[in-house]
């Protein structure tokens, strides 16, 4: 008998990044997630995406209103996409109750009451994000910052990235179902699984010697740490170093780009490619000369 | 009258709400909605102009390449690049871009479009020994059937056995695109949301063992697209003739062209690309491409109508959510003041008139194997072939220019920030003509514009009253089964909307 566990994926102010970045799931595939028991016994039973599912309109909204009835407190609720709230809850609507728009912040706090546990999938759902920069058009909220807000207490992961990797999205999901809930060692202050994200991009950095001697890249293309064109690798919390991204082919470092701090809460508030100046450096690397200078 | 509303119209990026009127079983009237709004040409505002390009990449999680592109060739022309971009750059990017493309139409048509026309139901009655199939038939025996259930039921056409195939291949697909992307990431560094791609050229260098790696990865998108893509939709199409009627549309085509095959030619709408820019009309006339000739309409968009009618190097978006008679997020691009389709049957077309052999012919084979004449392509079916022949055709291109690379030669110009200047970027993405437009002032951004293949496609009516090219193609639609309106979804995802790309 397989355990089915059952999901809905609620996309709000998004851009499907953060779905198109889970299909490239490499071990498992996107496929030993959705049809097969993705761990022995247990079926991840995806009852509602709207960018995959079959179903459209008003049959794909009762998946969605049927889930929240027939297994209340029993599903995860994922959400990517930060909240719209003002100046009207409008600027994102998905579907119709009795001719009226509903609003995804409306949808969201409806699923959130009912869920097991919810997912912020992605740095917008997480902290706010692309919608959330600049003037913040219509005053985008994260997903914890709704729950506060409405009072509702369910266990709650960020998983940020601008896409996260589909390792940290299928590896908290496998988490979650081999060993229960994140205990509250298990995530960080901004509630990241600390197993992904419990260091800095700069301490495992492949170019991180290049940092230590002092040999910075002055434009595109050269050798040398990218420091100096605006790398944020010393104040991002990520794996991707190690992990490296689509299946190991490369990452962001590896094609000579700097790292551009997308699974921080301040993204968006970030000069991509102007050097950081009030770095924090761990530790690690406390001795080089490069970075006493740093700080 | 009766009304038919699909809300959320799913298997595509982002919020789409359809509402038709029906009459007699014919659609008198539709209208299209995008339903989420972030605002991202505002956001740009006040920042970095370097950053546009990480930022609208952002646009879509589905596209981002495109829009990459889009931004960096805008930033080009705003710096003064845009005849100094290095040889070496130029390919890299036209590799990144492309590739890019050739997955995104796999994902398009097994991914979103295919569940409308193949019965994955018929794996449970599968005998074979394919485990892949046989977990499925699993999967199916055990009752839970999200995602691939509920769905319209009815209209599919297809054989049990060519049902099967089909399903074999929308796994196989998952994995194809899984490795397109793998492609991408070899000079993008990571995709969704590459960073390979800047102003003044590329970040990363052309290094044997990735020159290597990259033409492998595109033979094997090379041997899907030619044997498992392209017959599939051979196959569909054969099944589903009728729909070379049906979804037909305004029948006037707009392409940007793309992928740049030179690097020292500024002028974006002249440059030798790959693809044509143009215009085509119902008559299969060719016209070249006039950019002073677009504006956005916002009459029935939710933005407020002092802005209308701008050309979106001088555009606005301001919103008004209350406004009266408006209906949607999208503005309402026009050429010329009229409705115009872009999209891979543009592009292909586009180039088919205006003289390229090798299209032509891809064309005509495709066209006389069906037995359709090359009208018959405004139409649902047409957009799938013409999206099927343009991976193709990208893909084979792919490995030619991936061998013009010169290992040790320069990949990037370096540059100073103006401190005023304006740029346009036009390219191809995925889902047609994408334009980006900048104004530069003390060095940060003024204001920021993107006119996007969806915001074309599934635009509201203009100011004049026209409906966009998806609304158009809706009606006059004969609906079979009204409580299955397989023909609405069919003709919505033809076009492949992209909804956060449209408004943005």
């Amino acid at each position: 008998m397989v355990k089915e566990i059952p999901l809905v994926w609620l996309p709000a102010a998004a851009c499907t990044g953060c779905s198109v970045s889970l299909l490239n799931s490499d071990s498992p595939t996107i496929k030993n997630v959705l049809v097969d028991p993705v761990v022995p016994g247990v079926h991840i039973n995806l009852r509602f995406h709207p960018t995959i599912m079959a179903g459209a309109g008003e049959q794909a909204l009762k998946a969605l209103e049927e889930t929240r009835v027939l297994y209340k407190g029993g599903y995860v609720l994922v959400v990517d996409g930060a909240i719209p709230t003002s100046p009207t809850e409008s600027y994102c609507v998905m579907g119709e109750r009795n001719g009226v728009p509903v609003t995804i912040a409306s949808r969201f706090v409806e699923l959130a009451w009912d869920a097991m546990a919810i997912l912020a999938v992605g740095t917008c759902a997480s902290f706010g994000g692309i919608p959330a920069g600049g003037t913040n058009p219509g005053n985008c909220v994260t997903v914890r910052k709704m729950m506060e807000v409405k009072g509702i207490k369910k266990p709650l992961i960020n998983i940020p990235g601008c896409p996260p990797h589909p390792d940290w999205i299928v590896g908290t999901v496998a988490s979650i179902v081999l060993n229960g809930l994140p205990g509250p060692n298990d995530l960080d202050d901004n509630l990241r699984p600390k197993a992904f994200f419990g260091k800095l991009i700069h301490e495992n950095c492949p170019r991180r010697a290049y940092f230590d001697e002092g040999k910075f890249a002055k434009k595109f293309g050269e050798e040398g740490c990218l420091y100096e064109l605006g790398c944020k690798g010393p104040i991002t919390h990520a794996d991707c170093p190690t992990r490296r991204w689509n299946g190991g082919t490369n990452w962001v470092i590896g094609a000579g780009s700097p790292c551009l701090g997308c699974t921080q809460p301040e993204f968006m508030s970030l000069p991509y490619y102007e050097k950081v100046t009030d770095i924090q450096l761990p530790v690690v690397g406390a001795y080089s000369q490069a970075a006493k200078e740093a700080k | 009258m009766a009304k038919i509303t699909i809300d959320p119209v799913t298997r595509l990026e982002g919020h789409l709400k359809i509402e038709t009127e029906v009459e007699n079983g014919i659609v008198k009237d539709a209208r299209s909605t995008g339903n989420l709004f972030r605002g991202i040409e505002l956001i740009l505002r006040g920042r970095d102009p370097r950053d546009a390009q990480v930022i609208a990449q952002r646009i879509c999680g589905v596209c981002p390449q495109s829009h990459g592109i889009a931004a960096t060739l805008c930033l080009d022309s705003a710096f003064g690049l845009g005849d100094k971009i290095p040889d070496n750059a130029r390919i890299m990017r036209n590799l990144i871009h492309g590739s890019h493309v050739a997955q995104d139409h796999v994902l398009h048509f097994y991914h979103l479009a295919a569940l409308d026309y193949v019965d994955i139901a018929d794996v449970a009655k599968y005998q074979g020994k394919d485990a892949e199939l046989n977990s499925v038939k699993d999967f199916i025996t055990r009752g839970e059937l999200g995602p691939f259930a509920p769905r319209y039921e009815g209209d599919y056409r297809l054989s049990p056995e060519v049902n099967q195939m089909a399903a074999a291949h929308y796994l196989q697909a998952l994995e194809l695109r899984r490795f397109g992307h793998e492609t991408v990431g070899i000079f993008g560094g990571k995709i969704p949301h590459s960073v390979g791609i800047v102003p003044g050229g590329v970040t990363d260098v052309p290094t044997v063992d990735k020159i290597t790696a990259f033409l492998w990865k595109v033979k094997k998108l090379q041997d899907f697209i030619n044997t498992v893509y392209i017959p599939d939709v051979m196959a569909v199409a054969n099944a589903y003739r009728d729909y070379f009627e049906i979804g037909i549309g305004c029948k006037n085509l707009l392409s940007y062209g793309a992928y740049d095959l030179q690097g020292d030619v500024a002028d974006l709408t002249i440059r030798k690309r790959l693809f044509k820019q143009g215009t085509l009309s119902a008559d299969f006339k060719f016209d070249s491409l006039d950019i002073t000739k677009i504006s956005e309409g916002v009459k029935y968009s939710w933005y407020k109508d002092s802005s209308t009618g701008r050309h979106p190097s001088s555009g606005a978006t301001e919103p008004e959510h209350s406004k009266n008679d408006a209906y949607s997020w999208v503005k309402a691009p026009r050429y010329g003041g009229k409705v115009y389709e872009v999209g891979p049957l543009a592009r292909i077309l586009v180039s088919y008139v205006n003289g390229d052999k090798t299209i032509k012919g891809l064309v005509d084979t495709a066209l006389a194997q069906l037995k359709v004449p090359p009208s018959a392509l405004f139409s649902v079916m047409g957009r799938h072939l013409a999206r099927a022949l343009d991976a193709k055709i990208i893909a084979e291109n792919l490995e030619k220019w991936l061998f013009e690379l010169k290992p040790g030669q320069p990949t990037y110009t370096p540059y100073e920030i103006p401190q005023e200047a304006m740029g346009m970027g036009l390219t191809e993405g995925s889902r047609g003509a994408l334009g980006h437009w900048i104004e530069i002032k003390d060095k940060k951004i003024a204001n920021y514009q993107a006119v996007v293949p969806t915001t074309w496609n599934a635009s509201p009516r203009d100011d004049a009253g026209n409906p966009g090219p998806m609304e158009q193609a809706l009606i006059g639609t004969r609906i079979k089964d009204r409580d299955n309106p397989f023909e609405l979804v069919r003709i919505v995802r033809s076009f492949d909307p992209c909804l956060a790309c449209a408004i943005h």
